[in-house]
C-alpha cells in the first residue's frame, strides 16, 4: 500500500499546511488531518510492530478501535505512549514515534521473535510462571528477553509537567456521541427545554456522516449544532465519556490542549468532567468489525469503512486498487463511494447475489464477485495480492488458488454496537442474530440507547429511533407502542467470522495488538479455557489499549464455534471503564504535590516560621519539630529544648489537639459510659485524664476532659484521633445512647493551644496572665480555671488547666484562634525573661518517653489496658463502652506485651525506633517484643526507649533483652525498666 | 459513584459521607456483661446479597447519622432516614416546623 492525497475533497483545510515530526522525518499534512490519515497521505505503510512477534502493522481503522496505528507523542517529561494516531490530531512542532522496534519499524530485530512463534503462542506467560520450568531460572532469562523487546511504548520516566483539572457537571440529558443519532436528539430535548450536554469523543460532530463529506450532509451537522447552541444546549467535542458509574454519574476526560502547537500555559491539558445528569442518550455508534483470514494483519489490510473514512473526511486514497470483503450490504455504499472517488474496487461477497444493494451496486458496474471470501494476504510488508476462495452457502470454502491484485484489502464482518457504556452497569449485552452482534439488554436506569449504538444502521432508522427514545424521555407516562424501525441492513448480514480452509493453516489475527489468532483460540479450547472470560486472560484477546475492538467478536465465534455452540450461549466478556485508557493525572487533577492532600496549620504557624522552626507533618498538620540556634543540629536543638523544660521553662503549641464541647444535662452520664474511669464525681473546676476504648475492648484514644459547668465539658483528644473520636461519639448519640440529652460539637478550630511547663512554669503564668492566682493552693494539679487577659487593650478570654504531659510542673493555655499569635508573643517574651525557650515536637516526644507517657505510636489499636499499664485505672463498678469485649481471654493472657521503658545495657550505646526485642541467643522471627519511641534523654545522659514486650517489667526486669534491627544491622544488649522512667513519684507536677 | 439523598441536605455524592457500619445490628446494652452478645454485635455481620441496611455519617455536610436502604448487588438506593428516631420524627413534619417560622 502507499497511500496518497486525492487532489481535491475531504473535511481539510489545504489552505493550512501543518508539519510534524514523525520517527525524526518532516511529514507535512493540514488543519483537520489526524497524524494517521497525514501518515498514509505521505505513503508511510508501516507505522508499528505489534507486541509479540513485532509483525508489521499498519493502520486499521479510522477511529478508537485502532490496534496498528499506536504512537508514542512528544518529547521528554512530556512523552505520552500508545496514543492512537486514528484520533490524535496533528500540529505545528509535534513530535510522534512509532513503538515496539528497534531501531525502527522498518527495520526491527525484534522481528525474530516472530520465528519462535510456536513458543510464543496462547498461555506463554502463565506457562512459564508454572511447571515444568517452575523455580528455574528458565523463565527470568525469557522474562528478561520479552520485556526488552515488548512493551507497548515507554513512558517518561519525569514526573508529569501537565496540569489537570476536574470540574463537576448538573444537566437534564447527557447524551453520548455526536453523530447523526446523537445530534438529533440533543437537539429535539434542548428545543423542548431540557439542559443538554452532547459529548463527542472526536474532533468534530457528525460521526459516520463525517465520512461521506456530501453537502446534504454537511448542512444537517451544520444545522443541528447551530440550533442545538441556540436552544441553550452544551456541545463539547474532544471529550470521551469513558465510564459510567451509579447514579448515573458519568465520567468523561476532555483533551483541551494536546492539539495546540502553543497552547496558552493556563489551560490544563486534559479535564475530568465529572456529570449527574437526570437522564443519558447513548448515541455511541457501531464500531466496524474485521474477519479472521490469512495474514490479515499485513499494513495495507483495514477495515471497509475505515477505507471510505480516509477517502471522504481527509482526501486520503489508501492505495491504487482495493479489495473490500464483506459479508453485508453496509460495505457497498462505501465501494461504490470509493469508486467514485476514483479507486480500483473489487468487492468480495460472501453472499450470492440476491439483495437490493447488490443489483444496485451491480447496475452501476461496480466489480463484484459473489460467494467470494479472502482467504490469505500474499506480501510480507505490506499487500501484494489476495488468494481468494469461494464460499458455499454453509460458509464452508474451497481454494481454487486464484489470486486477485490490490494493494489494499478493505474487510467487514459486520458492525458491532458500542455497548460498553451500558455494560459499566452490568446490563449483559444480548446476541442478536438478525444483525450478527451483541445488543445491549434491557435497563432498568434512566438510560435510553439510540442510532447504531442500539444496531440501527440506516440513516433514517437511526433518527427514527431517536424519535422514540425522545418521546420516552418527554412524555414518560405515554407509552408509544413499539415500533417497528428496521434494525440492521434490510437484509440480515452473513455470519461469517472465520474463513477456514480444511488441510490449511491460517495466521489469522483477531487481536493485532497483542497477536492473538484463532489458532490461540482453539488451543485454549483444547486446554479447558472455555468460559469466555477464561479465554480472554488465557489468550489475552482484547487486553492491549485498543480492547480488542475490531477483533473481540472473531474470538467469541471462534471459541463458540470450538465448543459447538451458538456466540449467543457462550456469551461475551464484560466490559469494564475506562471505554478508551485515561491518563493517572487527570484523575487526580489538581490534587498532586503539595495540595495531594490538605493542609493544616495552627494559629501560631508563622510564629514558629519566623523563629525558625524546623516543621515537620503530623497527618494533615505542620508542627514546629525544634527551634535550632546557631546552626544547632536536630539532635542539639531538641535536647537543649528538653533539658531546658526540665530546668527553667518551656512552651509548646498543642492547638492541634482535637477539642470537643460536650454539653447539655447528660453530659456527665455521657461521659461516664465513654470513659474507662469514673465521671460521675468530677467537680466544676477539675480535670481528669480519660480513656475511652473501642467496642471491642482495644484503646481508641486519650485525653482530659475539663468539667467547665453542671453541664459542659471540655474534652481533649489526641491530635490523630481527632476525627475519629468526634464521629465515634456523635453515632453513639445518635444510634445507641439516644436516651442522653447531649451535644457535642468539635472546637479544634476555635481554640490556640499553648502548653507551658517547667521549674519556673508559675513565675512565668503569674507575671503573663495576673488575672489568676497560680499557686499551688488556689490552682493545684488538675486544677481548671477561665480568666481574661488585657492585652494592649484587647481583652482576651482563656481557659487554663493545670495538666502535664512533660511531668513538670505545667498548665495547658487556650485562647481563641484569633489570638493564638499575640498571647504566644506574650507568653514568649516571659519564657524568654525565666531564661526558658519554646520547644518543638522532637524536645515533646523526649519529655514524654522520660515520663513514660504514651501517643499514636504505642496506642496503635491493638493495645488494651492491661498492654498499656492503665487496668487500674478502669472502673470496676460501672459499665463502659469496651468494657466487656476487652476481658475476652486472650486480651488478658498475662503473656501479652506490654509497656516497658528500656535502657541500652552499655549506655553510650544508641539504639532505634521499629527494633525488635529478643531473648539472649533468640534473635530471629519476630521476638518477644518491639520498640515504638527512642530518645536521647539529656535527664538521664544516654538514649532510652519506650516499646512492648511480653509478660512485660515483672518477666525481664532482671534480665538482659536483645536489642535487634536487623534492617540497619545492628544488636545491642539492653535493660527492660518500668516506662516510668523519670520522676516516678510525680513530685516535680504536683508541686 | 453513589449518590445519597439526606434527609437534611438533599441528594450529595457518597464522597461526603462516611461508611459505618451494618444498620441493622443492635447492640447490647451497656450493663449487658455477656460476652458473646457482645461478640455477636461486633464482629458477626450477614453480608447479605440485595436489600442492605446501612449506617451512614454525613461526615462533610451536617453529620447526621443516617440509616441507608441500599441493594448491595444493583447499588440501588431505598429509603434514607435519620438513625436517631427524634430527629427522623422531627422531620417528617416539615410542614408544622413551617408555618410557626
Ligand atoms: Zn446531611
Amino acid at each position: 500500500m502507499t497511500g496518497s492525497r486525492f487532489a481535491s475533497g475531504g473535511l481539510i483545510d489545504r489552505k493550512k499546511p501543518i508539519t510534524f515530526q514523525y520517527d525524526g522525518m518532516r511529514v507535512q499534512g493540514f488543519a483537520g488531518d489526524t497524524i494517521a490519515s497525514a501518515l498514509m497521505a505521505s505513503g508511510h505503510q508501516i507505522v508499528g510492530r505489534s507486541f509479540k512477534y513485532h509483525r508489521p502493522r499498519g493502520i486499521n481503522s479510522a477511529g478508537p478501535e485502532e490496534s496498528g496505528a499506536l504512537f508514542t507523542v512528544g518529547d521528554n517529561a512530556n512523552r505520552t505512549p500508545n496514543v492512537k494516531g486514528t484520533i490524535a490530531e496533528i500540529h505545528d512542532g509535534l513530535i510522534v514515534r512509532s513503538q515496539n522496534a528497534f531501531p525502527n519499524v522498518r527495520y526491527d530485530v525484534g522481528a525474530v521473535n516472530g520465528l519462535i512463534a510456536p513458543f510464543l503462542t496462547a498461555g506463554f506467560y502463565y506457562k512459564t510462571f508454572v511447571g515444568p520450568f517452575s523455580g528455574t531460572r528458565f523463565w527470568m532469562m525469557f522474562e528478561y528477553f520479552i520485556r526488552k523487546a515488548a512493551g507497548l511504548g515507554v513512558a517518561s520516566r519525569d514526573a508529569d509537567p501537565a496540569t489537570y483539572d476536574i470540574a463537576h457537571h448538573h444537566c437534564d440529558i447527557l447524551v453520548v456521541g455526536a453523530g447523526p443519532s446523537g445530534l438529533w436528539t440533543a437537539v429535539q430535548l434542548a428545543e423542548a427545554g431540557q439542559s443538554v450536554m452532547l459529548v463527542e469523543q472526536d474532533f468534530a460532530c457528525g460521526g459516520q456522516l463525517l465520512s461521506r463529506n456530501n453537502a446534504r450532509d454537511a448542512a444537517f451537522i451544520a444545522e443541528m449544532q447551530s440550533r442545538l447552541t441556540r436552544a441553550g444546549g452544551r456541545i463539547m467535542v474532544r471529550t470521551t465519556a469513558f465510564g459510567l458509574y451509579d447514579g448515573l454519574v458519568t465520567g468523561l476526560v476532555e483533551r483541551v490542549t494536546d492539539h495546540l502547537s502553543a497552547p496558552h500555559e493556563s489551560l490544563p491539558r486534559e479535564i475530568f468532567h465529572i456529570v449527574r445528569p437526570q437522564q443519558i442518550v447513548l448515541a455511541s455508534g457501531a464500531l466496524e468489525r474485521g474477519l479472521a483470514f490469512g495474514n490479515n494483519d499485513r499494513p495495507g489490510v483495514m477495515l471497509a469503512h475505515a477505507v471510505a473514512r480516509y477517502a471522504g473526511r481527509f482526501g486520503v486514497s489508501a492505495g491504487q486498487s482495493c479489495i473490500m470483503a464483506t459479508s453485508h450490504d453496509g460495505t457497498y455504499d462505501d465501494a461504490l463511494q470509493l469508486a467514485e472517488a476514483g479507486m480500483q474496487i473489487c468487492v468480495l461477497d460472501a453472499r450470492p447475489c440476491h439483495t437490493d444493494a447488490q443489483e444496485a451496486a451491480k447496475r452501476v458496474g461496480l466489480d463484484i464477485l459473489f460467494e467470494t471470501v479472502p482467504v490469505q494476504v500474499a506480501g510480507g510488508r505490506g499487500v501484494a495480492g489476495l488468494e481468494v476462495g469461494m464460499c458455499d452457502s454453509d460458509g464452508v470454502v474451497h481454494s481454487d488458488n486464484r489470486m486477485i491484485g490490490a494493494d489494499v484489502v478493505g474487510m467487514s464482518g459486520g458492525y458491532s454496537p458500542v455497548v460498553n457504556l451500558l455494560s459499566h452497569r452490568g446490563v449483559k449485552p444480548v446476541w442478536d442474530a438478525d444483525i450478527q452482534a451483541f445488543r445491549t439488554g434491557p435497563t432498568t436506569e434512566a438510560i435510553q440507547v439510540v442510532g447504531s449504538a442500539d444496531g440501527f444502521y440506516d440513516n433514517e432508522a437511526c433518527l427514527a429511533s431517536a424519535d422514540v427514545a425522545v418521546s420516552h424521555i418527554l412524555r414518560p407516562r405515554r407509552r408509544d407502542a413499539e415500533t417497528d424501525i428496521f434494525r440492521g441492513w434490510q437484509t440480515p448480514a452473513m455470519p461469517l467470522f472465520e474463513i477456514n480452509i480444511q488441510g490449511r493453516s491460517l495466521k489469522s489475527f483477531i487481536d493485532p495488538q497483542h497477536d492473538v489468532t484463532t489458532a490461540d483460540i482453539r488451543q485454549a479450547h483444547s486446554e479447558g479455557f472455555v468460559s469466555v472470560e477464561h479465554m480472554k486472560r488465557y489468550t489475552t484477546l482484547g487486553m492491549a489499549t485498543d480492547q480488542g475492538r475490531m477483533g473481540n467478536i472473531l474470538g467469541l465465534a471462534t471459541m463458540a464455534e470450538a465448543r459447538n455452540m451458538p456466540i449467543a450461549e457462550s456469551g461475551i466478556t464484560t466490559f469494564r471503564p475506562p471505554f478508551t485508557p485515561v491518563s493517572i493525572g487527570v484523575l487526580a487533577g489538581r490534587s498532586s504535590g503539595a495540595d495531594w492532600w490538605p493542609t493544616r496549620r495552627t494559629p501560631m504557624h508563622d510564629t514558629h516560621l519566623s523563629a525558625g522552626a524546623a516543621m515537620m507533618d503530623a497527618g494533615y498538620w505542620k508542627r514546629a519539630w525544634y527551634y535550632p540556634q546557631n546552626g544547632e543540629t536536630m539532635d542539639d536543638a531538641y535536647i537543649r529544648e528538653a533539658a531546658i523544660v526540665r530546668q527553667t521553662v518551656g512552651m509548646v503549641d498543642v492547638s492541634t489537639l482535637g477539642k470537643i464541647a460536650i454539653q447539655g444535662p447528660d453530659a456527665t452520664e455521657f461521659l461516664n459510659q465513654i470513659y474507662i474511669n469514673a465521671f460521675a464525681k468530677l467537680p466544676v473546676g477539675k480535670a481528669r485524664y480519660g480513656i475511652m476504648l473501642r467496642d471491642d475492648g482495644h484503646v481508641m484514644d486519650d485525653g482530659t476532659t475539663w468539667r467547665l459547668s453542671d453541664d459542659e465539658y471540655f474534652m481533649t483528644t489526641t491530635t490523630a484521633q481527632a476525627g475519629p473520636v468526634m464521629l465515634f461519639l456523635e453515632e453513639l448519640l445518635q444510634t445507641r445512647m439516644t436516651n442522653l440529652e447531649v451535644h457535642v460539637s468539635s472546637v479544634s478550630d476555635y481554640w490556640a493551644g499553648i502548653a507551658v511547663a517547667g521549674p519556673l512554669a508559675r513565675q512565668v503564668l503569674t507575671g503573663a496572665l495576673p488575672a489568676l492566682d497560680w499557686s499551688n493552693d488556689a490552682f493545684p494539679f488538675m486544677g481548671v480555671q477561665s480568666a481574661e487577659l488585657n492585652l494592649g487593650g484587647a481583652v482576651i478570654p482563656f481557659r487554663a488547666a493545670r495538666i502535664s504531659f512533660s511531668g513538670e510542673r505545667a498548665w495547658e493555655i487556650y485562647v481563641p484562634a484569633d489570638f493564638g499569635n499575640v498571647v504566644w508573643a506574650h507568653l514568649a517574651e516571659h519564657v524568654a525573661l525565666a531564661g526558658g525557650s519554646p520547644y518543638g515536637m522532637e524536645a515533646l516526644g523526649t519529655l514524654r518517653i522520660e515520663k513514660g507517657h504514651v501517643t499514636g505510636a504505642e496506642l496503635d489499636g491493638r493495645v488494651t489496658l492491661e498492654d498499656a499499664g492503665f487496668a487500674r485505672m478502669a472502673s470496676k463498678t460501672k459499665p463502659y463502652i469496651g468494657s466487656v469485649l476487652r476481658k475476652r481471654p486472650g486480651l488478658m493472657d498475662e503473656a501479652r506485651p506490654s509497656l516497658v521503658g528500656i535502657f541500652p545495657k552499655d549506655r553510650s550505646k544508641q539504639f532505634g525506633t521499629g527494633a525488635i526485642l529478643c531473648e539472649p541467643g533468640a534473635v530471629s522471627g519476630f521476638g518477644k517484643g518491639w520498640i515504638t519511641a527512642v530518645t536521647h534523654s539529656p535527664a538521664f545522659g544516654h538514649w532510652i526507649g519506650l516499646g512492648f514486650v511480653s509478660g512485660g517489667y515483672d518477666a525481664w526486669h532482671d534480665k538482659t533483652v536483645m536489642i535487634a534491627d536487623p534492617v540497619r544491622g545492628v544488636t545491642i544488649e539492653g535493660e527492660i525498666v518500668s516506662p516510668h522512667m523519670f520522676d516516678p513519684e510525680g513530685g516535680r507536677q504536683n508541686g | 459513584m453513589l449518590r445519597l439523598d439526606c434527609p437534611v441536605c438533599g441528594l450529595r455524592d457518597h464522597d461526603e459521607f462516611t461508611y459505618l457500619e451494618d444498620g441493622s445490628i443492635t447492640y447490647p446494652k451497656l450493663t449487658n456483661e455477656n460476652q458473646d452478645d457482645w461478640f455477636d454485635a461486633v464482629y458477626l455481620r450477614e453480608n447479605p446479597r440485595g436489600r442492605h441496611v446501612e449506617k451512614w455519617h454525613h461526615t462533610f455536610g451536617c453529620r447526621t447519622v443516617l440509616l441507608v436502604e441500599r441493594d448491595t448487588l444493583t447499588h440501588v438506593i431505598g429509603k434514607i432516614k435519620p438513625a436517631h428516631p427524634k430527629i427522623a420524627a422531627a422531620l417528617k413534619q416539615p410542614a408544622t416546623a413551617k408555618k410557626r417560622s
